[in-house]
């Protein structure tokens, strides 16, 4: 069976003719589509509207632009390949191109929340059937039968009854004269040829033989290196700069004072960067300097305060709390991350009087020229970003302050220049994860039944607590509270925001509650969830089904109710960015440590679109969890971080790395989010793996620290 | 300022620079070799990896005072056209995700395995244990790796 979609012509679809022959089809990727979530709500919203094209050349070759930012979540092939599917066109007739991004011609999109593939599933589709359809009408044509009796397969046009067929090519001038269909009959998930195959990274071959992709490969006529001085603690500013030795030193040019930063211009970076680094430059701070230990405190105290308007609150949680025969609670703590993306920030800017080009790695380029145009008293026109492909992203490059900062460099000093920032300056300057932490209570009745469930987060400039997760929704009294502390460490969205966080710690109680009330955790999940789907009780953000399906799923590939000898067992199931995903850990023993042996996982993302991409972005989300949670922590003293690089900063190594396998749910439902959803679980699924195997429960992050501890008895 | 020979993948090249100039900004600022990545500066991340005489080395980490007299062997000459196993097995296996490291492993690998043409698992583990990749592609690094030495 076919799906017929109707679709606002208005704003999606103008057919033209290629010179030369061939046919071009531009659309609206975002057309139609619905407003954002709240799960993404903490992410800039212009990702709706894309304007892209796709092109078939007289010899039958499809160009499909792809319109998303790259940062490694794959979508430069994955959209491509859902466009391609409903044009029924074979994948090594395809031809994928970065969108290009001068002003004018294409509106731009966000990567960001997991949301690339979902929020453009049904105008990729509509893009390629609408395609389809004309090419089908031309050949019906030419051939004087009707359409309707007419099929196509693998780029070609078929007329069964006569036996004729014809390649896309050779009719793409005659569709380009076409009027735009009206409706489209899209194909019924179980016809998809393309999708659910592994397709490769259409830029893997380019990668392996290392051309220049990245924004820190940018090179343009007459352009320099600029490197900065910034603040060496939050909250501290620029009191005064002695650039005598900087200026005397080979290859400098320009040293350029920026309130904010002090920047050096010069002609190579190695030169650019001795001096800035012997700059000598005096800072000031008004308030007292932040530390660690500090902010500990504050949060502490933060936990022991109720708030006036919580954050979710169903049913009469604090009288069952005060009547309960019995309150458990535990609270758990993670520190600030930095993101760390392998390519450090960078960006380049030409600024002139009038018009400004600038080229790199942005998450947002479109909000991003926005503020630019302010900034620089400039029109929106005037500015053109072009996009790279990106060393990583994790939702640092959704912000632009390199980007401005190299404007503004470029513009002082009326040179195109490269701003290239060092490890170091991407690991102090700022925009972590929060440090966060929370208490998780449960009211237990008499005869050891679940009455009512309490969180109460604090973060420093950010949230501890996802007040709609589950169990939210299967309990009858319910209470979520969130303090906010404001701090001048900087923060910002990181891979799967406040997830990263909550994962760990609701899975971890979760973990514990079920052995406190005696019972399998498997069993109590889904016993809750059973209850959630029965009978909600207020707001219900997931699907208690889909929920249900990967804890199943997980569970059983796992072998989750076999015992294994000497294997260690802990189970986590998390749902964000509109996707499921289980995970069971498995810890041995070896030489009294515990070894994160294996990883199991069930998801359910709706149809895979790339099974290659999908199943990559799983296992690299589960392994990325793990790391942090066992290794990475920022700690401040004295306003700055007191981690710099990586010989202090640790990210996981291969050696690190458990064997991780993935199973995916069989699905027809539109698909959702895979960059981030797989991350969360992680941090509480080898919780509750290692905690079985050192017989104490770990309540603080970075795990390797608690590690360190003598093993208890027995 | 000195004057300096390289020998980069086959090519004679003269720069100058001051001695201390790491190689890894060399090849990038001055040979206009893009595929060596800045990851670390400090020898820790293996993102700016590059051969010499067939060593893997940290390029960061190796002032060009101290190269120029060797072979020095980068990503872009590892093969005329991406067909060196190591690059062709990055493929198979579809390794990348965000890319930026990969040069740096596959230079790491390449060099490990002319050396090792049948490691074992711990092997491979110990010889890529200097490069991180934040995307979290490990397990397909030594699945490729593997491959590679088949
Ligand atoms: S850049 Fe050389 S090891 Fe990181
Ligand atoms: S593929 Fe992104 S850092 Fe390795």
């Amino acid at each position: 069976m076919q799906t017929k979609i109707t679709f606002d012509r208005r704003s999606f679809l103008k057919a033209s003719a290629l010179a030369g022959g061939g046919f071009m089809l531009g659309f609206n990727f975002f057309a139609g589509c619905t407003s954002p979530e709240k799960e993404v709500q903490s992410i800039p919203k212009e990702w709706f509207d894309v304007n892209a094209y796709l092109k078939i050349a007289d010899n039958g070759l499809v160009t499909i632009m792809s319109p998303n930012p790259e940062i490694g979540q794959g979508v430069k092939t994955s959209m491509p390949m859902v466009v391609a599917e409903e044009l029924d066109v074979p994948w090594k007739m395809v031809v994928v191109e970065q969108a290009p991004l001068a002003p004018n011609s294409f509106k731009r999109q966000v990567a960001g929340g997991s949301q690339s593939l979902r929020q453009s599933w049904e105008a990729l589709r509509m893009a390629g059937g609408t395609a389809r359809k004309m090419l089908v009408e031309a050949a019906a044509q030419k051939w004087q039968v009707p359409a309707a009796e007419c099929t196509t397969d693998a780029g070609q046009v078929k007329h069964e009854a006569s036996g004729k067929s014809i390649g896309y090519g050779e009719v793409a001038s005659a569709a380009a004269l076409l009027e735009v269909p009206e409706t489209v009959e899209l194909k019924d998930p179980k016809d998809f040829k393309l999708l659910g195959k592994a397709i490769h990274n259409v830029d893997n071959k380019k990668i392996v033989t290392g051309q220049p992709l990245f924004g820190i490969d940018v090179k343009k006529e007459g352009m320099l290196i600029a490197m900065a001085a910034f603040p060496p603690a939050f909250g501290m500013k620029l009191k005064s700069v002695d650039d005598t030795a900087t200026k005397a030193m080979p290859g400098i040019l320009h040293v350029v004072n920026l309130d904010d930063f002090v920047a050096v211009v010069g002609k190579t970076t190695w030169e650019v960067k001795k001096g800035r680094d012997a700059l000598k430059v005096e800072w000031e701070a008004d308030d007292p300097l932040e530390s660690t230990a500090d902010q500990d405190e504050l949060l502490t105290a933060a936990l022991g305060r109720k708030t006036d308007e919580p954050a979710r609150r169903d049913g009469n949680p604090e009288q069952v709390f005060s009547s309960a025969a019995k309150v458990f609670e535990r609270t758990y703590k993670a520190p600030y991350w930095a993101h760390n993306t392998m390519e450090p920030m960078n960006f380049f800017a030409d600024v002139r009087e009038t018009e400004a080009i600038l080229e790199g790695p942005i998450q947002t380029p479109e909000g991003t020229r926005r503020r630019l145009a302010k900034e620089l008293g400039m029109e929106e026109e005037n500015i053109s970003i072009m996009l790279t492909r990106m060393g990583g992203g994790f939702g640092r490059r959704l912000y632009g302050d390199f980007v401005f900062e190299a404007a503004f460099i470029s513009r002082a000093i009326k040179a195109p220049v490269k701003l290239i920032y060092t490890r170091e300056d991407d690991m102090t300057k700022g925009l972590y994860r929060p440090y966060l932490t929370s208490t998780y209570r449960a009211a237990i009745g008499e005869n050891g039944e679940l009455l009512a469930f309490h969180v109460r987060g604090a973060g420093m400039n950010g949230r501890a607590v996802r007040q709609d997760n589950f169990p939210a929704g299967a309990m009858t009294h319910y209470l979520a509270e969130s303090h906010v502390e404001p701090s001048k460490v900087t923060t910002a969205a990181w891979r799967a925001p406040g997830h990263n966080y909550v994962g760990f710690a609701e899975q971890a109680y979760l973990e514990e509650l079920a052995h406190e009330l005696g019972k399998d955790p498997v069993a109590f999940r889904i016993e809750l969830l059973e209850q959630a789907k029965n009978a909600p009780i207020g707001e219900l953000i997931y699907e208690p089904d889909r929920f249900i399906g990967v804890i199943k799923l997980a569970a059983e590939k796992a072998g989750w109710d076999t015992p294994k000898p000497g294997v260690f067992k802990g189970f986590a199931a998390y749902y964000s960015h509109n996707s499921y995903v289980a995970e069971v850990a498995e810890v041995v023993m070896k030489n009294d440590k515990p070894v994160i042996q294996k990883i199991y996982c069930g998801v359910d993302c709706g149809i895979v679109v790339n099974k290659s991409g999908a199943e990559t972005q799983v296992v690299g989300g589960v392994i990325d969890g793990i790391g942090h949670s066992m290794y990475s922590a920022l700690t401040i003293k004295d306003g700055a971080s007191e981690q710099q690089n990586f010989h202090n900063y640790q990210l996981i190594r291969m050696m690190q790395v458990p064997d991780v396998e993935v199973h995916f749910v069989e699905s027809t439902i539109s698909p959702t989010g895979l960059g981030e959803p797989a991350l969360p679980p992680a941090g509480g699924a080898i919780a509750n793996a290692l905690s079985a195997a050192i017989g104490r429960r770990l309540y603080v992050q970075p795990f390797a620290e608690a590690l360190k501890a003598p093993l208890a008895e027995g | 300022m000195a004057n300096y020979t390289l020998d980069v993948n086959g090519k004679k090249s003269q720069v100058e620079v001051s001695e201390d100039t790491p190689l890894l900004w060399v090849l990038r600022d001055h040979l206009e070799l893009f595929g060596t990545k800045y990851g670390c500066g400090i020898g820790q991340c293996g993102a700016c990896t590059v051969h010499l005489d067939g060593n893997a080395i940290r390029s960061c980490s190796f002032p060009v005072s101290a190269v120029a007299d060797k072979k020095i062997t980068t990503i872009e000459g590892l093969s005329a056209d991406g067909t060196h196993p190591v690059q062709k097995a990055w493929m198979e296996v579809d390794v990348p995700q965000c890319g930026y490291c990969q040069a740096g492993q596959i230079m790491t690998a390449s060099a490990f395995l002319a050396q090792n043409p049948n490691p074992t698992d711990a092997e491979i583990e110990q010889a890529m244990h200097g490069n991180i990749c934040r995307c979290g592609t490990y397990l397909r690094i030594k699945k490729a790796v593997k491959a590679a030495s088949q």
